[in-house]
């Protein structure tokens, strides 16, 4: 059932986020006699993956294809399961002692939980290159998330340029549904084919190997795909104009009205970096990535984080951490539960085939340096317009890491809190200091994660050594 | 830049931007029905004035922030459409109270 | 020798770059050591408050070194400005303190009462204004609001462009910021300062301490003494707003950015990196009683910082009198006093003493008699 404010104060468990690790955990828990609660701040269930499952107007199966409508399988099950299932809920709060703040319904409230399940998953990567915020130009999950859940598709002269699984798959999504794609500029580094060689014997044997090569086959029979393509620039008069392309030392311009941009996912942080836990900078994946034991516990007693979000391993993946994290929940909380759910062993052996040839995906995809670290006039922050050059400006005069950055451009500092241009900073600062991106760091993160109104935070309890430190003479 | 696939069946809804009706669809949010709708409906920066159109889609980026029904700074793509909502495309930083 | 100078100043804060900004002004061949990115730095984390009312309760002397600081506060402004090409937007429009409901309004007319009763404090104009008066300057005040104390030499500034524009400056002037150099031991051996930090030693003729807080514990390596009381701040701001708030407040200030701050509590948890949502639910719930129309704007962020706070409130600038050329100093308000560090700390520091008959009231010898009183720092 669906309604829009908890029932209770306290649960054993909320899980946050409701893709597949969510749905996945907030099931198993429930069904174990976990007080389970599921919170999303979308509308439906299913994440990222599975976005409007439930609601989707493309009903034909073909087209969004078997593993979006798996989707539903899960849905059923949490539903069943007792979990109680709180759709646009916006966590924007969660602290060391569990206590998770939830706007909802344009009102905020908190509640606490014995555990906390993270399952807040991935965001796409920054795609900083030069005219990326002119209108026009998007992300190709936006447009993918248009589709899945209003059935829209890209209608004007449309390029689509990145590179990835999720890149393929939604161009042929789009192309099925009668969209249209002019171009595709594969930004795949040619020297990753080798290097990725030495780990496709396991590939080879994933479940996403044949579907990931049919889907390529897929789209070079439809439209033109310019291999190699090494520098992108999008730029315009007030909006999206032309997209600019470099590919084998030769430069193309075309005419564009819309330019999908991917380079990949990585984890969404924001959330479980401002409740404390531990992250590390991840070297093949180059992101930030929590620090996390076999359970998906964090540094954070009572904390564990499941699917992308910890770690980019893919919808299927997800499923299997999500059931990892709530089993370990179940143990901790009702050992006797534990006997009449699947064995870990089970679960992690389930992860093991789902995370098989991962690392040839990563390497393969690895996001050339140019795409992520850019330089000249070409902006990095995008909510306070801060550019490269800037940056490295405040480098010269001195700035560290992300949080000097921040105090003297502002970087980070608006409404998105640094979804859009962390990484980008991390690495930039990295190159320009000349140090690991672990040692340079990120943003200190504090709730809210996500803006609520004034009026909300106003409502909240208060107590009176909290009045006493605020009116004072 | 987009446009609805043929066999949408959903339930039509109308909404009105910047006092226009607009047919968006039961279950959209804000941004697709902007999107679908073929407006000119770019906002403006609250920093510089730039013009913006929604990037993510997802919550993240907040370049979808609109005026709904007289409260500003909306993430759009967040925010399913009612029959009757009132959408304002914003120009520049919001003003308080509204 | 490249790591030798005339002075090394410790702390590139407000308090150690507004020292080094002007000590390479007047030509002074200058290092600045500082931690790095993850620092207690109460420079990033402030209210930008260039504040004159209610200062100075209980130490008179600061009622006019602060008034000076209001001042020059132009001065500076300017030159940042000519050097830097920063508009660090100083505004200096008066400022209130509001008050809710009538006892509120009490307490602060008492205040004031106190304040002017003070022999040797410089006058300020503070005054009190009931409601209709204050509505009139400030059109959005809600129905709760009974009136306030206003100063016409409050004012306000972007204090984080004011801290890029003071490195900047340093930059310029050839000072050499040398950040992730903490400094852990200070000795002084024939005349001269040696610095050891995890990144080499550091010598200096003079040096200045403007590690903030931390100055407690640098200060006895040179014969000096810092006590401090450090606390807790939070702050709370929203999202860019069109400009609605024509003077700022000591709770409430739109900043040139649009933005609307609202703080700051005081608390004596020292830990920054985590948040008291009580807390900031009082602030914002004042701060909406104060302006309704508040309410509807989202919160974007909000943080915690730790004041640099000497034991009774008041600002520590000393010398040292067993190791000559050693200098403390530090100070909340360090934002408001940055002209004055500027100004008259630097010279001071170049030409190798303070000057007595101005800052004599400030030596941290005071601490040595009991009667030390506490300010309310606003
Ligand atoms: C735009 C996009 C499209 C993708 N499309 C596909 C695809 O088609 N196929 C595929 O295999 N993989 C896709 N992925 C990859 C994706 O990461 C999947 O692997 C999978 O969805 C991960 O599952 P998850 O459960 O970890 O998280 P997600 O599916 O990402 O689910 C996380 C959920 O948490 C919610 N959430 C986040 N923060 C909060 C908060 N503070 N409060 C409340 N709720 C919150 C989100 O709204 C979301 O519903 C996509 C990723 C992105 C970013
Ligand atoms: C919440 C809050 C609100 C405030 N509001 C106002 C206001 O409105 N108006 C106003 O005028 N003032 C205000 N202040 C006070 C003002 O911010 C401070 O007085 C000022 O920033 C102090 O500057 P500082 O350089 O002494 O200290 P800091 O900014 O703390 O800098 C100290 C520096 O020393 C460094 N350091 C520490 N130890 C060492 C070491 N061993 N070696 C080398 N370096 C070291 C630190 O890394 C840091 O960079 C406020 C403060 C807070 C916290
Ligand atoms: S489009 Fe990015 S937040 Fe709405």
């Amino acid at each position: 059932m669906t309604i829009n404010r908890p029932m209770r104060d306290e649960y054993d468990l909320a899980v946050i986020g409701a893709g597949p690790a969510g749905l996945a955990a907030a099931s198993l828990a429930a069904q174990s006699g976990l007080l389970t609660l599921l919170l999303d701040e979308n509308q439906g269930p299913g994440g990222q993956v599975w976005r409007a499952v439930t609601s989707t107007p493309v009903k034909e199966t073909r087209l969004l294809g078997d593993d979006y409508w798996a989707g539903s399988k899960l849905v059923e099950e949490v539903r069943a399961s007792g979990a109680e299932i709180l759709q646009g809920a916006t966590v924007w709060s969660l602290d060391r002692h569990l206590e998770i703040g939830i706007s909802a319904g344009g009102g905020s409230q908190f509640i606490r939980a014995e555990r906390v399940i993270l399952a807040t998953g991935a965001l796409e990567r920054p795609f900083p290159i030069p005219g990326w915020t002119l209108p026009g130009v998007m992300t190709a999950g936006a447009a993918q998330t248009a589709l899945k859940s209003s059935g829209l598709i890209p209608d004007g002269k449309t390029v689509v340029a990145g590179q990835g699984p999720l890149f393929w798959l939604l161009t042929a999504q789009i192309l099925r549904m009668g969209g249209r794609i002019d171009l595709v500029l594969d930004t795949t580094e040619r020297r990753n084919y080798l290097r990725a060689l030495p780990h496709a014997a396991a590939f080879l044997t994933s479940p996403y190997f044949r579907k990931g090569l049919a889907m390529m086959r897929e789209v070079r029979s439809k439209v033109r795909v310019v291999s190699g393509v090494t520098r992108i620039a999008a730029s315009g008069n007030g909006r999206l104009e032309e997209v600019a392309y470099e590919a084998g030392g030769r430069s193309v311009s075309v005419p564009a009205d819309l330019l999908l941009l991917h380079q990949g996912v990585v984890p969404n942080v924001n959330l479980a970096m401002s409740a404390g836990v531990k992250h590390r900078w991840d070297d093949i994946q180059l992101c930030w990535s929590p620090v996390l034991d076999a359970n998906g516990g964090t540094s954070v007693e009572g904390i564990a984080i499941a699917g992308d979000g910890a770690g980019i391993g893919g919808a299927l993946a997800a499923v299997e951490r999500g059931r990892i994290a709530a089993r370990a929940a179940v143990e901790a909380l009702r050992p006797q539960a534990g006997a009449k759910v699947p064995s870990m062993e089970t679960f992690r052996a389930a992860l093991a085939k789902a995370e098989r040839g991962r690392i040839f995906l990563d390497v393969l995809f690895r996001p050339s340096k140019q795409f992520r670290i850019p330089g000249g006039d070409t902006i990095v922050c995008r909510c306070e317009e801060v550019t490269a050059q800037d940056i490295l400006d405040s480098v010269a005069i001195g700035a560290t890491g992300p949080n000097q950055l921040k105090a003297y451009r502002r970087t980070g500092m608006g409404p998105c809190q640094g979804r859009l241009c962390g990484l980008t900073v991390t690495e930039l600062m990295a190159e320009a200091r000349g140090k690991p991106p672990e040692e340079i760091g990120y943003y200190r993160l504090r709730a809210p994660v996500k803006p609520i109104t004034l009026s909300e935070l106003a409502s909240l309890p208060k107590n009176e050594s909290a009045t006493k430190a605020v009116v004072r003479g | 830049m987009f446009k609805r696939f043929d066999d949408d069946t959903r339930k039509v809804v109308e909404i009105f931007v910047d006092g226009r009706p607009v047919m968006a669809r039961e279950g959209d949010t804000v941004s697709a029905a902007l999107f679908a709708s073929g407006l000119d409906v770019r906002r403006k920066t609250a920093v510089s004035g730039a013009p913006r159109l929604p990037y993510c889609m997802m919550g993240v980026c907040f370049d979808c922030l609109v005026t709904i029904d007289g409260m500003g700074n909306r993430q759009g793509c967040l925010v399913p459409v009612h029959p009757g909502m009132q959408i304002e495309i914003q120009k520049g930083k919001r003003e308080i109270g509204r | 020798m490249p790591n030798s100078y005339d002075i090394a100043v410790i702390g590139g804060g407000l308090l150690g770059s507004a020292i080094a900004w002007g000590l390479g002004r007047i030509g002074q061949r200058v290092c600045v050591l500082d931690e790095g990115d993850i620092a207690k730095r109460a420079s990033r984390a402030n209210f930008a408050l260039v504040w004159v009312q209610s200062k100075g309760l209980g130490m008179p002397a600061y009622t006019g070194w602060t008034m000076q600081a209001s001042d020059t506060w132009p001065k500076l402004a300017a030159e940042l400005l000519d050097q830097t090409g920063l508009d660090v937007c100083f505004q200096r429009n008066g400022g209130f303190h509001l008050a809710l409901g009538e006892e509120e309004l009490e307490q602060r007319s008492a205040l004031l009462k106190r304040l002017h009763n003070q022999p040797g404090a410089v006058d300020y104009k503070m005054e009190i204004l009931g409601r209709e008066q204050v509505a009139r300057m400030l059109p959005h005040i809600g129905p709760e609001v009974s009136g306030g104390s206003f100063c016409p030499y409050d004012g306000h500034v972007n204090s984080l462009r004011t801290f890029r524009a003071l490195h900047t400056g340093m930059a310029k002037f050839g000072v050499d910021y040398r950040p992730e150099h903490p400094v852990s031991d200070i000795k002084y051996v024939q005349g001269e300062f040696r610095l050891a930090s995890p990144n080499g030693e550091i010598r200096a003729g003079k040096i200045v301490l403007a590690a903030g807080n931390a100055n407690q514990t640098l200060a006895p390596m040179v014969g000096l003494e810092a006590p401090m009381g450090p606390t807790r701040g939070q702050i709370v701001v929203t999202e860019r707003t069109m400009p609605f708030l024509p003077h700022p407040l000591t709770t409430v200030r739109q900043t040139d950015e649009g933005t609307v701050m609202i703080g700051d509590s005081k608390e004596d948890m020292l830990d920054d990196t985590v948040l008291n949502l009580p807390i900031s639910s009082v602030m914002a719930d004042r701060a909406q009683r104060m302006f309704p129309l508040l309410g509807r704007l989202n919160v974007v962020r909000s943080w915690s910082g730790i004041r640099v706070m000497p034991k009774d409130g008041f600002p520590i600038y000393d010398q040292s009198e067993t190791c000559p050329g050693a200098f403390v100093t530090c100070c909340h308000s360090g934002v408001t006093l940055a002209s004055n560090h500027a100004f008259e700390i630097a010279p001071m520091v170049a030409a190798g003493a303070l000057d007595k008959k101005k800052l004599g009231a400030f030596s941290a010898t005071r601490f040595q008699k009991s009667d030390v009183r506490t300010s309310g720092y606003y």
